[in-house]
């Protein structure tokens, strides 16, 4: 068919002459008139060949650049300083260098923002190294990189300025410092997850209150802002309800219905305690569990164990089952209450568990409060690599071993103070 | 307190004992019975520096090579921004090394900023050295006075700033720009990775004690017999800093190479190498 037949010639045509036939492109015209500025100098920045595009962006003339100017005598001094202690030890150990940001100095005065790569060319062992630069403008390139640098510092500010509040929020959920409780020795310590730059649902509080004093410790399911909340609620919650003779499980009980009441989908574990110390050798320790690991007991006489009766959490249930254990403390006997960042610490291998805890509470014998708390979650914190996972809550109360300064009624009266 | 971490965390206060060979990635080449030649990097680069100057040393002497921490394969969780505010910081790191290693009447090769660093050191604990040699060094980059160290305070912020825009670039596109070069094929596998390489806030720290510094009174308190070596053509360190230096450190020795820039270690090791020879009597 006709059509078929003109077709198949034109292909052939189309075969015998290429785009390119015909299109004037040669290598000079290439250097000279390249889209981008050539450059080239010795090592030590003498500039030897220079092409026209490069004269055009920058106003030299030829004569004025070629063996007389070095390359770092168009960079303002920063970029020289740059260019000689980075620029030029790479090109000299690894033959090139790329997408350097530099100025370059016009012959008008105005700067030019380019982006300089090298390469190293060695023409034959007994002639001179060459380094080869092409030069490429980028002036809104660089105003970009700029907006990005800014970008980057007021992303950092503001991050600052979050750990900060973290931080301040943070402070709020346990006491600056204990109250002292006369007869007893008590330390509380705090260490947040990681590196401490976010808000963590961990609480403790020690206060008197009416019938004595009482303490409280306690775990907010997640982080943030919204755990925050309840936080803070769940430690003033159980503070109000001990100033008001409340008793332990009905404290927990109020914390339960007032997190309830939040509507909030965050729950939380808490310990209420309160310490007596009417009658008896030492003081005694009411307390409520609520969905919380139990305090553990270091017993002056020997042993070491858990004590108390598990309980529900609080803010799931309507009505959880929340029950009240009484323990007596001898002299010389040591309590911690901890939160589940302690025993839960993932290590390399596993978490750090009950067994590392009475191993370590077991080396704190003869240590006060203080020390206790301290040891107890530095090892907790190396045995996560110093990066622990979860928050963590340690509150201590050990009975000293001598008497208690009788510094009030209570102390005046107990019989024990009669030992000094 | 028993502490298994070996991890610092210099900003958060929490701190543990690193010792300096894996602090500043230690290297020790040549003969272990010789006398020990020590090789101490300047701003800008790390012990690759000394890569054409420091095997011609390891027929007699015993070659000490290490990163300053912040730079090259050091442990950057050891840098602290407090400890490395001047300096002296730096001085510390050369001390601990000498003394971990044992080093005795050692022969510290100091370039750029790193030179001032030998001379600190030296100060410190004078019967360590048994020769100075300083590759370009300056003890005040700025203009004070009649004193001409060739840049002005608003030069230094320029750099500080040029150091920001080029390692926006550089802080994660460095690796892949490391290739080998076909003429030396002696560099290729080892540079793939971190090559000069600096973490961007430390290196921006770093020129800022680096060129704020002023160590000009300590020089005349050096004892140890000391080698200058000038480049032609040095931009950072003049011909009138080297000349400076010389009359400062009693006893020393000036000597101006062919070389130029600030890099003879780089531009001209075979210079540099026989200068540094020719001033230990080998």
């Amino acid at each position: 068919m006709p059509s078929a037949g003109r077709s198949g010639e034109d292909v052939r045509r189309a075969r015998r002459r290429p785009a390119a036939e015909g299109v004037d492109e040669n290598l000079e015209d290439l250097y000279e008139n390249a889209p981008f500025g050539y450059l080239s100098t010795l090592m030590d920045g003498t500039i030897v060949k220079v092409n026209t595009t490069f004269l055009t962006l920058t106003g030299y003339t030829r004569e004025e650049l070629v063996g007389r100017a070095r390359i770092q005598s168009l960079l303002p001094v920063g970029d020289r300083i740059f260019y000689e202690t980075h620029f030029a030890p790479l090109l000299a150990i690894q033959g090139q260098v790329r997408e350097i940001a530099v100025e370059l100095k016009s012959a008008g005065g105005a700067r030019l923002p380019v982006l300089l790569n090298g390469a190293v060319r060695r023409p034959a062992p007994d002639r001179p190294a060459l380094v080869r630069f092409s030069v490429a403008p980028a002036t809104d390139r660089r105003e970009y990189e700029r907006e990005l640098l800014r970008a980057r510092q007021r992303a950092e500010r503001s991050e600052a300025e979050t750990r900060q509040l973290a931080q301040i929020l943070q402070a709020s959920f346990v006491p600056p410092e204990l109250p002292p409780v006369p007869g007893m020795d008590a330390a509380g310590v705090y260490r947040p997850a990681g590196r401490g730059d976010e808000v963590g649902g961990d609480f403790y509080d020690l206060f008197e209150t009416p019938r004595g004093w009482a303490l409280s410790l306690g775990d907010v399911c997640g982080k943030g802002a919204q755990a925050a909340v309840v936080t803070g609620l769940a430690r003033y919650t159980l503070r109000t309800a001990g100033m008001q003779r409340t008793r332990p499980r009905d404290a927990l009980a109020l914390l339960n219905q007032a997190v309830l009441r939040e509507r909030t989908d965050r729950f939380l574990t808490a310990v209420y305690a309160q310490i007596d110390r009417d009658g008896g050798e030492g003081p005694r320790v009411t307390f409520s569990l609520a969905g919380h690991p139990p305090p553990v007991r270091v017993a002056a006489a020997g042993g070491i164990e858990p004590v108390g009766r598990p309980g529900t959490l609080l803010g799931v249930f309507q009505d959880p089952a929340l029950h009240e254990s009484v323990v007596d403390l001898s002299p010389g006997d040591v309590l911690v209450f901890f939160t589940d960042g302690i025993i839960e610490g993932h290590g390399a291998a596993d978490l750090f568990g009950e067994e590392r805890l009475a191993g370590t509470l077991e080396a704190t014998r003869g240590l006060d409060a203080k020390g206790i708390a301290t040891r107890l979650v530095d090892e907790v914190v190396s045995f996560q690599s110093g990066l622990p996972s979860d928050d963590i809550a340690v509150l201590v109360l050990r009975v000293p071993r001598e008497a208690p300064v009788p510094d009030t009624p209570e102390g005046v009266e107990g019989p024990g103070s009669g030992l000094a | 307190m028993q502490l298994f971490i070996n991890i610092a965390f210099a900003n958060n206060g929490w701190l543990v004992a690193i010792r300096s060979k894996e602090r500043n990635n230690i290297n020790f080449l040549g003969n272990p019975a010789g006398r020990p030649i020590l090789f101490s990097h300047g701003f800008g680069c790390d012990q690759n520096m000394w890569r054409f100057v420091a095997p011609a040393f390891t027929d007699r002497y015993r070659v000490v090579l290490f990163d300053h921490v912040g730079a090259g394969a050091s442990d950057l969780a050891s840098y602290s921004f407090e400890r490395y505010s001047s300096l002296g910081g730096y001085a510390r790191d050369v001390l601990e090394i000498c003394r971990e290693a044992d080093l005795e009447d050692v022969v510290f090769v100091g370039h750029s900023v790193s030179a001032m660093i030998g001379v600190l050191a030296e100060i410190e604990e004078p019967e360590r050295f048994g020769g100075l040699v300083l590759v370009g060094p300056s003890p005040c980059y700025i203009d004070d006075g009649d004193y001409v160290g060739g840049f002005t305070r608003e030069d230094i912020d320029e750099l500080l700033e040029s150091l920001e825009s080029n390692y926006l670039g550089w802080s994660s596109a460095m690796a892949p720009m490391i290739m080998g070069n076909p003429d030396r094929p002696e560099l290729g596998a080892e540079l793939t990775n971190s090559f000069c390489r600096t973490d961007p806030a430390i290196a921006r720290h770093f020129a800022g004690v680096t060129f704020l510094s002023d160590n000009r009174a300590d020089l005349r308190r050096v004892r140890t017999p000391t080698l200058i070596l000038q480049c032609s053509n040095d931009v950072i360190a003049p011909q009138t800093v080297g000349e400076y230096v010389h009359r400062a450190i009693p006893g020393s020795e000036l000597v101006v190479m062919e070389a130029s820039g600030h890099c003879p270690n780089l531009s001209a090791p075979q210079e540099t190498v026989d200068a540094i020879r020719a001033f230990l009597g080998d």
